[in-house]
């Protein structure tokens, strides 16, 4: 056995005190520890915005129900969706980047250690702001709460005169400061990729997830700042008179939507692009084959980032822009659909031919693409303007959305935690609860979010925090609400999983899914340098190369 | 166990998949009979048929679509699942197709380009249409939680309930709405007359529709507008044009002087009611709040939150949050006697 | 599961990466160009849509001398960096200390012009629209040029203390991007406001 460990026979090693364990977790610049650091804050975290969507289900589980004021309802859920996108979605795709990237590229860590540390902690800070304030905020009526103007805050409700008190501020300050970390993060990406590839690692050579990583590092640093400018804009107007969004003074409401969606709709991007980093590393894996049309998957991904920011007004079709704006967004939004449906064909391709072996990650990636099909076309649905004049703010787009999040993202990123959990702990998740879960899970999935769509259809808006009865609504939100508890038992068994597996998993060796990049060629755990020589590639499977001597891809490429 | 899995899978999800087709077309039910539902596929006035068609060319095409690739994908899954005995041998490593992905590229634009074209002629139907001379015009004003509709030719001023005549296809009686708000954003959507619009203070917008089927056409505010958000409904009544005449000029009456409401009047023009209320003909003139000089004529109160009924009315004015909590209407801490003689001023404004 | 049992193949290939610092100054400015792209947007469009109050045309004085400073700044820091490269430690620093010099006149200037609006024409942040996006958008430019400035004295600093040679020449580059940045947004600022905006 070779191993790429230095170690010392013999040595004893002894238990630290566990001060001194958490010093070391909490001053750590290593990006193993960041990413894990990343991931389980955002555990944290969807347990919390879990529980605020539970409460909003049981609360609409039936018309006119009293399970929460209406003041709770809208807190409720303008935290899950602030909390569920900036505290659980991008901290878990930065952490899974932070650990994976400089491992795959072969380096020894991210270009900026300690503005690592420092992004990670702005991110964490943010997100403690927001929930400080239930304790220090006042809502609409001064009655003291967290924010409860939406997770979009439209002017002028998150003005002073409409949002009295301080739970707006919470919202702004906590997105600002974490903004600022996401900043951080995405500039240590970019430079930890352009600078510090392994020798032989030309860009065309890179693993897709360093690609796409790439991709939505740059899409941050594009996305993020609106976002920043306007919340910036919002303080001005509600600490020092302004009146950026005061229509009362002639500004405009319409300005806060453009440049929060200017942001808003990249900032989707910019979360499912590393999901498909993850499909794109794990379907070819477990399909013995190496991806289909990687320099398509490249240039679909790139083409996917700019185009993306062209499309942020199918987010305002139903403000009253002219027919012209509404028929170019129209355009840029089923052209986005392209590039998008294109991957998904290559991954089908990559399937096609191969020897399919059905562990978890291959089962959560078989479900990402089911369902990110299904998201994908409700999209084209919506992006067609006068469709979307019906669909839009209703409970149709609601399922969109959370098809896209839970049926796309979380699906990819469920695949992503059993196939990496091996390599950041050293043990193997259990392969059974792996499969509970993933059942549960779809079930509950789909009988929430398949039923969903039928509500907006039948006319019942967003965000209200009960409905009348003889809509037609009753029976079809009590059934999602039984699939939002199902998906909530799925959650609890992977939780187990993770704890459980830690302390009794499976030894994981350096390999266990035998598959091509370089963080496969390291012990699970890997040691805190990485690699003890600096690897040197020739092709982009450089494990293929070397368990395959005698037909490398470095001869096709 | 691997194959069983992988089989059920897709059986069960082809079987969700017809499920809540079925599903759809069961819930789609309307309630009563003279009201209708809200169903997007129901539509009964022009803009909501041009969307109901051509959401339909749409879900044709993204359900051809979806047949075509699931059809792949599950062939796929059971095709090249791998077995037992292939553990060692690797299968063949191809990495692409040009003439593949140019195939699945060129398609797909091709698609794109139908489906933008079908959609770009309805944007410009429903957007563009020319207003006629003959159509009723109405200012609605969005307000947190209640709607304002006035008729600027008619000299009409009233709340929550729209009246509309209703449009022969021969010869169309449209009504244009302005749409504007007197504080933060909303959203008017009655699903079965057309796509919603929203209400942006100082951005007026504008939509029209020809409701072709007479009743009660129900909706509310779509647009996240606050606490109350939920309980700012719509009643948008279509009437044959002689009941909407008629109805038109109850609404241009002067308020009756009744002899059995002055000790109600007087309290209700003492305290601060008419801050916020208007009732025409007499000095109160407030805007903040519904105008009620033919508050009878409703048939909710409260932007439908309730029914109007004397219990109700009684209720409201007593503890506005009973109803409604976060409305902006205080509680005016009238005495009973006050309570009751209020509530009769308010029965006598027909 | 099969352990890989041999090495990598050595590398014979000269391997030349971008050096890091520059690449994440790029990319701060790439960020930072659209917090400001944001904030030129929202000056455009309330440009003639104040309900009161003053406007463009009636207080602003274009501020020629003080922009020439800032501009001269960026000459003179990439003089600087130059000598410093070729190792010319004594016209280093005295190019460093009259850059921040310039610097410093400049916000000399800004705060003069805000003193000015605000006593002499009662222009504040919140008096009307055109109000808010000016002291928004050249407060934005000037708390960038403060933050620079602070940097370039901190270096300064190093510098008399004789820790500053060609060996941080990377790093040197590196400011002076930033730099150099500042005053490409100064460029777009003046235009917008005191050319385009009156």
């Amino acid at each position: 056995m070779s191993s790429n460990a230095i170690t010392v026979p013999g040595a004893q090693i002894q238990a630290r005190p566990w001060v001194d364990e958490l010093h070391q977790w909490l001053s750590t610049v290593d990006h193993k520890r960041l990413g894990i650091l990343y991931i389980l804050s955002a555990l944290l975290f969807l347990a919390i915005g879990g529980v605020e969507a539970l409460i909003i289900r049981i609360q609409l589980m039936h018309s006119h129900n009293n399970f929460v004021s209406p003041e709770v309802f809208n807190r409720m859920f303008t935290m899950h969706g602030t909390t569920m996108i900036f505290f659980v979605a991008m901290p878990v795709l930065f952490g899974f980047a932070n650990y994976l990237v400089p491992l795959m590229i072969g380096a020894r860590d991210m270009a900026f250690p300690r503005l690592n540390a420092f992004s990670f902690w702005l991110s964490f800070f943010g997100a403690l702001l927001l929930y400080f304030s239930f304790l220090g905020g006042s809502g609409l009526y001064g009655a003291g709460s967290a924010p409860d103007v939406g997770w979009w805050s439209y002017a002028p409700l998150g003005a002073r005169a409409f949002s009295p008190g301080h739970s707006s501020d919470y919202w702004t300050l906590a997105l600002l400061v974490s903004g600022f970390g996401s900043i951080g993060t995405a500039i240590n990406i970019i430079a930890t990729i352009l600078c510090l590839r392994c020798p032989g690692m030309k860009i065309s050579r890179m693993p897709l997830l360093v690609w796409m990583n790439l991709v939505m590092a740059g899409m941050v640093l594009l996305a993020i700042t609106p976002l920043s400018a306007a919340q910036i804009m919002l303080l001005i107007d509600r600490y020092l008179g302004g009146h950026f969004f005061d229509t009362q003074a002639g500004g405009s409401a319409v300005l806060w939507m453009h440049f929060f969606w200017i942001f808003g709709h990249p900032e989707v991007y910019v979360l499912i692009i590393p999901c498909f980093a993850f499909m794109s590393e794990i379907i070819p894996v477990f399909s013995r084959k190496p991806i289909f049309g990687y320099p398509v998957m490249v240039a679909a991904t790139v083409c996917i980032g700019f185009v993306s920011m062209s499309v942020w007004a199918h987010h305002m079709f139903t403000i009253g822009m002219n027919s012209y704006a509404n028929s170019f967004f129209t355009l840029t939004t089923m052209a986005v659909g392209v590039p998008t449906g294109i991957k998904i064909f290559n991954w089908i391709g990559t399937m096609w031919g191969g020897k399919i072996q059905f562990k978890t990650p291959m089962l959560f990636s078989i479900g990402f693409l089911f369902q990110f099909l299904i998201a994908g076309l409700t999209g084209i649905m919506m992006a067609s303007s006068p469709f979307d004049w019906q669909l839009s703010l209703s409970y149709f787009v609601v399922a969109h959305f959370h098809y896209v999040i839970v049926g796309g993202i979380l699906f990819a990123l469920f695949g992503a935690f059993y196939y990496w959990y091996p390599k950041m702990t050293g043990r193997m998740l259990s392969e059974r609860l792996g499969k509970w879960h993933f059942w549960l899970f779809l079930i509950g999935f789909h009988l929430t979010f398949d039923v969903m769509h039928i509500p907006g259809v039948l006319g019942m808006p967003r965000r209200i925090y009960t409905y009348e009865p003889g809509r037609g609504w009753d029976t079809l939100n009590f059934i999602i609400t039984i699939g939002a508890f199902i998906q909530a038992i799925a959650i609890l068994v992977f939780l187990a999983n993770l704890v459980v597996s830690y302390f009794k998993g499976d030894k994981a060796g350096h390999d266990p899914w035998d598959a091509w990049t370089l963080e496969w060629s390291i012990s699970s755990p890997p040691p805190a340098y990485n690699f003890a020589t600096v690897p040197t590639v020739a092709s982009r499977r450089p494990l293929w190369d070397l368990k395959h001597p005698e037909d490398p891809d470095s001869r096709y490429e | 166990m691997l194959r069983k899995s992988s089989t059920v899978r897709f059986l069960t999800q082809t079987i969700l998949l017809l499920f809540w087709s079925g599903m759809t077309v069961w819930a789609s039910e309307p309630e009563g009979s003279s009201s209708h539902g809200t169903n997007i596929f129901a539509p009964a006035s022009t803009p909501a048929k041009s969307i109901a068609d051509l959401s339909v060319f749409v879900l044709v095409i993204t359900g051809i679509i979806f047949v075509v690739v699931f059809a792949l994908l599950v062939y796929a899954v059971v095709k090249f699942r791998g077995r037992a005995m292939d553990a060692g041998r690797e299968p063949a490593q191809v990495y692409g197709s040009t003439q593949i992905e140019l195939a699945w590229t060129i398609i797909p634009i091709l698609i794109v380009v139908v489906l933008f074209l079908a959609t770009a002629r309805v944007i410009h139907a429903i957007q563009d249409a020319p207003e006629p001379a003959g159509a009723v015009q109405v200012t609605a004003i969005g307000h947190q939680y209640w709607w304002e509709f006035r008729y600027p030719r008619l000299g009409i001023v009233t709340a929550n309930e729209l009246h509309i005549p209703v449009s022969d296809p021969s010869h169309p009686a449209p009504t244009f709405l302005q749409l504007l708000s007197a504080d933060t954003d909303h959203s008017f959507w009655v699903p079965e007359l057309g796509g919603k619009t929203d209400l942006i203070p100082n951005h007026p917008n504008k939509m029209w529709i020809d409701p072709q089927r007479t009743g009660v056409f129900l909706g509310q505010c779509a647009q996240y507008c606050g606490t109350q958000h939920a309980k700012m409904l719509l009643r948008v009544s279509v009437d044959e044009p002689e009941e909407f005449s008629a109805w038109v000029r109850a609404q241009q009456r002067p308020v009756i002087e009744d002899i059995r409401a002055i000790a109600g009047r007087r309290v209700f023009e003492s305290n601060a009611c008419m801050n916020c209320h208007a009732v025409a003909g007499t000095v109160a003139n407030g805007r903040f709040g519904p105008d009620l000089t033919h508050l009878m004529s409703r048939a909710t109160i409260a932007a439908g939150a309730t029914k109007n009924t004397h219990d109700n009315l009684r209720l409201w004015i007593q503890t506005p949050s009973a109803i409604k909590p976060g409305s902006l209407m205080p509680a005016m801490q009238l005495s009973g006697a006050d309570l009751d003689a209020v509530v009769s001023y308010m029965e006598t404004l027909r | 599961m099969s352990a890989v049992t041999t090495s990598f193949p050595n590398s014979a290939v000269a391997w030349h990466l971008p050096s890091r610092g520059k690449v994440a100054m790029a990319g701060l400015i790439v960020a930072e160009s659209a917090i400001f792209t944001i904030f030129v947007v929202a000056y455009l469009f309330y440009l003639g849509k104040s309900l009161t109050g003053p406007t463009p045309r009636e207080v602003l004085e274009t501020p020629i001398f003080y922009t020439i400073c800032l501009l001269s700044s960026s000459l003179t820091i990439h003089l600087a960096a130059k000598c410093l490269a070729r190792g010319i430690g004594f016209a280093f620093l005295g190019l460093w200390l009259l850059t921040i010099a310039l610097g410093g006149l400049f916000l000399y200037g800004t705060a003069q012009e805000w003193h000015r609006l605000i006593y002499e024409h009662g222009l504040t942040i919140s008096t009307n629209l055109f109000g808010t996006t000016y002291y928004s958008l050249v407060g934005l430019h000037a708390f960038h040029v403060t933050a620079g400035l602070v940097m370039l004295v901190t270096v300064a600093v190093f510098s008399l203390s004789g820790r500053v040679g060609v060996k941080q020449s990377g790093h040197i580059e590196v400011l002076s991007m930033y730099w150099h940045f500042v005053d490409v947004v100064w460029v777009v600022v003046f235009t917008v406001v005191y050319v385009l905006g009156r």
